[in-house]
């Protein structure tokens, strides 16, 4: 049976891992591949890694500290921020990505999703989304309204219309990234992420929110996501820590069927 | 030396920051004279087969990898798309493979999320040099939206269930692949890569 994951997410700003809330004052943690080789011995199912200052700064992704995670990680890791052409993702992907994530750059330019795809295969090409509730409005029909730039622009497109699109394109994966919840440790936006869930045929990952083990099992069952982004519970300075393997002992005691811990 | 084949579409550098860290010399290999130097060889993947065997066609590596393969009989493993290139057809493109295995590649039906994406199950089915003393069943990492389905069941030697069961590895003589990435499944990955490489098929 194929097992639902637990995705650790890297925000980076040169080099390390920072921790944000509602994608702003983001503190400092670790090196990111400090963490990275922390969170793989502890089975860790896959890890993202965004450059979250690359796009907004117009430079292109810090591939250095890529390779540095990369060497430290055997489990699938994607990396995303600053790309704008399939050169940039072919550079991330020889730096030892599996997976490349676009984000504010796929909505500025859709067909970048496309030429991903037919380049590396749609199961290479993740689209993530920010999405915030603003109600149901003319255009936003879903009541929620597609974020780019760090949460910064709104770009006035509904989310569900966006992801079918992204998906037609050929994203082989959505992340459904809730502003509203991020950092926030209240639990998934599952609406939204059970209407994305419902919209697309491609797995759906939740990300933002995530603080204790019940809300990874509610992301999971009631918002029918396959993969659940995970990071102020692993390793955030403003919130008491949970492992890995006790996440997934919690998870599996309530049902959810996850790659079992493995011991020694 | 294991030959790591960089098609430059491929993520030949996750092979080999894996076998870095199991201490494995290996080296990058990207022309045919290259090729012909490993004493054993791995063909590892992402992304599309006809771009994949478009890139080996381009880079002219397809006759040495021939040769090396089944008129020398090194030791070769493929990993994902190097699985499903291996067969004689592939629906992804509508392209025909390598055809060193007589079958072809199919796509998950619609009824599952594909791509398949994730930790799923592989059981094997027999004994193997390279799958032998790890856990079966055992949880792997697959990304994938095809599946081989290889015409003589004796090359099956692990299955895993996405939809309908399928056959995700398969080995026939000097030959092994995997349909997930041995190279990002955790210890469990890096396990069977290191049977590969100790691997003395005929001995």
């Amino acid at each position: 049976m194929l097992t639902k994951r637990l995705i650790a997410c890297f925000d980076v700003i040169a080099g390390r891992v920072t921790k944000a809330q509602q994608f702003q004052d983001n503190v400092d943690v670790a090196p990111a591949e400090t963490l990275a080789a922390r969170l793989y011995a502890d089975q860790i199912d896959e890890i993202v890694f965004y450059d979250i200052t690359a796009s907004a700064e117009r430079r292109k992704i810090d591939l250095e500290t890529v390779r540095r995670v990369a060497r430290h990680v055997f489990v699938p890791f994607t990396v995303g921020g600053g790309i704008r052409s399939v050169e940039d993702m072919f550079e991330v992907l020889k730096a030892g990505a599996e997976k490349i994530s676009v984000d504010s750059m796929a909505v500025r330019d859709p067909a970048i999703i496309r030429a991903g795809a037919e380049a590396f295969g749609r199961q290479c090409i993740v689209l993530s989304t920010q999405v915030k509730r603003v109600g149901r409005r003319h255009g936003i029909r879903s009541g929620y309204e597609v974020f780019i730039d760090g949460a910064r622009q709104a770009t006035g497109r509904d989310a569900l219309d966006w992801v079918r699109e992204g998906e037609q394109l050929g994203a082989g994966e959505i992340v459904v990234n809730s502003i509203d919840r991020d950092g926030t440790a209240s639990g998934y936006d599952l609406d939204i992420t059970a209407a994305v869930a419902d919209a697309v045929n491609v797995p759906v990952i939740a990300s933002g929110g995530a603080g204790n083990v019940e809300h990874i099992r509610a992301g999971f069952v009631d918002g029918g996501a396959q993969g659940a982004i995970i990071s102020s519970i692993l390793y955030s300075p403003r919130l008491a820590n949970v492992a890995v393997a006790d996440l997934k002992a919690d998870l599996a005691a309530a049902g959810v069927a996850v790659r079992p811990f493995l011991a020694g | 030396m294991i030959g790591v084949i960089d098609y430059q579409a491929g993520n030949a550098p996750s092979v080999g920051y894996a076998l870095d860290h199991l201490g494995l010399e290996h080296h990058l290999v990207r022309d045919a004279a290259a090729l012909r130097r490993a004493d054993r060889l791995v063909l590892p993947g992402v992304g599309a087969a006809r771009a994949t065997l478009d890139a080996l066609y381009a880079a002219d590596l397809v006759d040495a990898l021939t040769e090396r393969v089944l008129r020398d009989g090194v030791p070769f493993l493929g990993i994902c798309i190097g699985l499903q290139v291996l067969f004689e057809h592939t629906v992804e493109g509508d392209v025909d493979g390598l055809g060193w295995v007589p079958g072809v590649v199919r796509r998950f039906p619609d009824s599952v999320r594909v791509p398949q994406i994730g930790w799923n199950e592989v059981t094997t089915t027999r004994a193997h040099p390279v799958t032998d003393g790890l856990p079966s069943p055992a949880h792997c990492y697959f990304v994938n939206s095809y599946y081989c389905e290889p015409a003589d069941p004796d090359v099956v030697l692990g299955v895993t269930e996405y939809a309908t069961p399928f056959c995700s590895v398969a080995a026939r003589d000097n030959i092994v692949a995997t349909q997930f990435h041995a190279e990002k499944s955790g210890p469990i990955g890096l396990g069977l890569l290191e049977r590969f490489a100790g691997w003395e098929h005929g001995c």
